[in-house]
């Protein structure tokens, strides 16, 4: 446990604080020192922690993905190629069945999703102290090693993928089309415009709010449950943990999975005219 | 918990990858998987015409060994009838030639016999002139005689 004997909310708040670093109204350009630093900081902050964590997953599979796409052959597959073609099939199967358009993109853009996000929902699965602990030999207050359990990563997602749903469904359907579909749909008629227009907007600001609240949920909360866990003594907990880390092997893959089909789903609605 | 830049620098993040994965990673695994299973398909349709062409072909042989048993029998028989045909008129040569030499030799023969008589005849008149006379001891007049010693060489 970090610091000397810290109470239990003590031990979960410092778990749950992100290394942040940012503009504070009295220090300036600076690492948060505090939770209330790194809040007085307001928007202008930076988790360095979040961050860190999920670029060096994102390189990691670009790195192993264009290490099997290098060794690529047309003979019999091995080791590392074996693995990437599968998971590429299996995300190729799934773009083929969920989005009923063109585009060359989507594929690329789902593979990435997927395997980025397991990445980073992976990194659950290390022991809670392992890293905060070390780093704070290190120096460093803070270290949150789960990216998908900071809602700004998982909206950030989202925020690219909502871009993309903006972005193709005007270069399908048109500036007019998209204006069309928002203030004549479900009911066309002029004086329901409005109605229209409230309707579909919360609806599509809702698509990418799910799509980031919905993974970031599923990941806070069992990163909580981890670190009250982590609160038992030393002896008991494996007899909680083991489970938990088992059950969340199948959570880590079906929110990547969720967040993934959901993602190509939207698109494909953005391609379809109405 | 605080939502701040970080949204922003994870959106960018995301950007960037998904342009990376769609530029560098997507296109050769795909190309690559895409290719295998064409050669796979390839190879299976090869097999399948292959198996086709082998009993085409076992058949084709299968016909031709029919067809070689036929013309085999049918030139046995034509060979069995040849070699009796051929026995046969050897044994009718046979026959004629034998009887062919059998005749010629009776015909010698007679001949033989009818020479011998000849000449019998001659000796046994002039013999019996001699004999005669001897008998008589005295000389007979050939010429008076004629008749009867005609007569006597015709009763031999």
């Amino acid at each position: 446990m970090a610091g000397n004997n810290p109470s239990p909310t003590e031990y979960i708040q410092h778990h749950l604080q992100n290394l942040t670093f940012g503009y504070h109204p009295e220090n300036g350009w600076s690492m948060a020192h505090s939770a209330l630093e790194a809040r007085e900081m307001g928007f202008w902050a930076l988790h360095l922690d979040t961050m860190g964590w999920s670029i060096a997953m994102g390189a990691l599979f670009i790195w192993l993905f264009r290490k099997a796409g290098r060794m690529a052959t047309t003979g019999v597959p091995s080791g590392l190629q074996n693995a990437v073609e599968m998971v590429v099939e299996f995300i190729e199967n799934l773009v083929r069945s969920a989005f009923h358009g063109r585009n060359p993109v989507i594929a690329p853009l789902a593979l990435t999703l997927f395997v980025w996000i397991l990445l980073m929902n992976t990194l659950k699965i290390i022991p809670v102290d392992y890293f905060p602990e070390l780093f704070i030999r290190l120096g460093v207050d803070y270290m949150k090693i789960v990216p998908t359990t900071d809602p700004n990563a998982t909206l950030g997602m989202a925020l690219g993928v909502f871009c993309l749903i903006i972005y193709y469904s005007i270069k399908v359907k048109g500036a007019g089309g998209f204006a069309k579909e928002l203030s004549l749909t479900p009911f066309n008629h002029w004086a329901l415009i409005p109605f229209n227009l409230v309707l579909e907007v919360i609806g599509l600001l809702v698509k990418p709010l799910g799509l980031g609240l919905r993974l970031f949920g599923n990941m806070f909360a069992g990163e909580v449950i981890f670190i009250l866990i982590a609160l038992l003594p030393f002896w008991a907990i494996w007899l909680l943990d083991v489970p938990w880390a088992i059950f969340h092997i199948l959570v880590v893959t079906l929110q990547a999975f969720i967040f993934t089909v959901l993602s190509i789903v939207y698109l494909s609605a953005a391609h379809e005219h109405h | 918990m605080n939502i701040n830049m970080t949204l922003i620098g994870q959106t960018i993040a995301f950007a960037i990858f998904v342009w990376f994965c769609t530029k560098y990673v997507w296109p050769p695994i795909s190309n690559a998987l895409h290719e295998r299973q064409k050669r796979i398909a390839d190879g299976l349709d090869a097999a399948s015409r292959a198996t086709r062409d082998l009993e085409l072909a076992q058949e084709r042989a299968n016909e031709t060994l029919r067809e070689s048993k036929e013309q085999a029998s049918q030139i046995l028989e034509q060979a069995n009838k040849r070699s009796s045909q051929m026995i046969e008129e050897a044994r009718e040569q046979a026959r004629n030639e034998g009887e062919r030499i059998v005749a010629s030799a009776r015909a010698e023969i007679d001949q033989e016999v009818q020479r011998a008589k000849e000449e019998l005849r001659a000796q046994v008149s002039h013999l019996a002139v001699s004999g005669a006379e001897r008998v008589l001891e005295a000389s007979v007049d050939e010429k008076a005689h004629r008749k009867l010693l005609d007569k006597l060489a015709a009763e031999l």
